[in-house]
């Protein structure tokens, strides 16, 4: 497992990703739902492996203003894991919750805790999902959010991904009550945890 | 007309005054520019990580490493005519994104990165003539060979020259 790249993941490997993507994704708006108190509806989420030039352009540009919150993984496996979405997308969301005090411009300390808190249920459901599936336990530590450029935002993933090769490898998921949101899974193992993800799940080591 | 041409995450690209370059949204990686003030050509490399020697999986892209990129951007200058000996630099980027306590080494991979290209600049013998480093936010920077102003926007800031 020493020169795992992803450019060489498997077809199996890529399907795999999707169905922890899917299933994940759809706990998360299920929670997301059950805290909005209103029906979420979702696409089929889309894995990406993109190079490191596209994965901005696919956001909406390097400078679209996103939220993006990022938690560490401990268990049985390590790594990280980020949840993103476009600013105009994050004031929807919290209107739904916290209704006209969510202001016109920028991010107030209570909307930014309550963009945390959000962040905490979608992505605290996606790695429950992903801790059933492959009976590992998986921790996650609290996370940390900011409000920045898409390209600022995910060079941190990216460059976790640097270490073992040239792409990144993403979830989009596009979920709806009246408008469209986007929003990007990125699961980041670290290179010692992918064996353990396909073995849990029965996926011979190529 | 003068062009400003684009440098992605992992990249890199020269250019000639007055043209300029850019890079969008740089985070914890970091924007090196480089010029030579008599032929006013430039550069500018967008490294995400700070050593090449360290990575196992051997990349094919060096620009993706500050020692690597660097080394490539100089040489692509010189073929353009700029001399190394009247090269300049400076440096933004290399921002800690996201904040947590006690978490692994990979959280300062801002501050390692900014010290790599430091020590590459050192080593070579280009000095840094200015920089914007750190702090918890992300940049676009753009670069004019022509002044060798380096323009740099932030979100809610105004935009700075150094």
């Amino acid at each position: 497992m020493g020169d795992l790249s992803l450019e060489k993941v498997s077809e199996t490997y890529l399907d795999v990703l999707k169905e922890i993507g899917n299933i994940g994704a759809g706990n998360a708006m299920t929670a997301l739902s059950q805290m909005l108190n209103c029906k979420v509806d979702m696409k089929v989420p889309q894995v990406k492996l993109l190079d490191f030039n596209e994965v901005g352009a696919l956001m909406g540009g390097e400078e679209q203003v996103m939220v993006g919150v990022f938690l560490g993984v401990e268990g049985d496996i390590t790594g990280s894991m980020m949840f993103l979405v476009e600013q105009g997308s994050a004031k929807h969301l919290l209107h739904k919750i916290m209704g006209d005090m969510v202001q016109q411009e920028g991010f107030s300390e209570i909307e930014f805790s309550a963009m945390q808190e959000i962040g905490n249920i979608i992505t605290g459901a996606y790695l429950n999902s992903l801790s059933m599936m492959t009976n590992l336990t998986i921790i996650p530590t609290p996370p940390s959010l900011t409000l920045d450029m898409a390209g600022a935002i995910l060079s941190v993933p990216a460059i976790e991904f640097g270490t073992l090769g040239d792409k990144i490898l993403l979830i989009q998921s596009q979920f709806y009550d009246e408008v469209e949101i986007d929003g990007y899974f990125i699961l980041v193992p670290d290179i010692e945890s992918y064996p353990k993800i396909l073995t849990s799940l029965g996926i011979p080591i190529a | 007309m003068s062009e400003i041409i684009k440098v992605g995450m992992a990249d890199l690209k020269t250019c000639v005054s007055p043209d300029g370059v850019t890079t969008l949204g740089l985070g914890s990686c970091v924007g090196i520019a480089i010029r030579d003030p008599v032929t006013k050509i430039g550069g500018l490399a967008h490294i995400m990580l700070p050593d090449s020697t360290t990575i196992r999986n051997s990349s094919q892209n060096i620009a993706k490493f500050a020692d690597t990129g660097i080394d490539e951007l100089v040489r692509q200058m010189e073929k353009l005519g700029a001399k190394k000996a009247r090269m300049v630099a400076k440096i933004a980027g290399g921002a800690t994104m996201f904040t947590f306590q006690g978490k692994n080494d990979m959280m300062q991979v801002g501050d390692r990165n900014v010290e790599a290209v430091k020590k590459k600049l050192k080593e070579i013998s280009i000095p840094i003539l200015a920089q914007d480093t750190g702090k918890n936010y992300g940049r676009t920077v753009t670069f004019y060979p022509e002044t060798g102003e380096f323009h740099i926007r932030a979100v809610g800031k105004s935009e700075s020259i150094i």
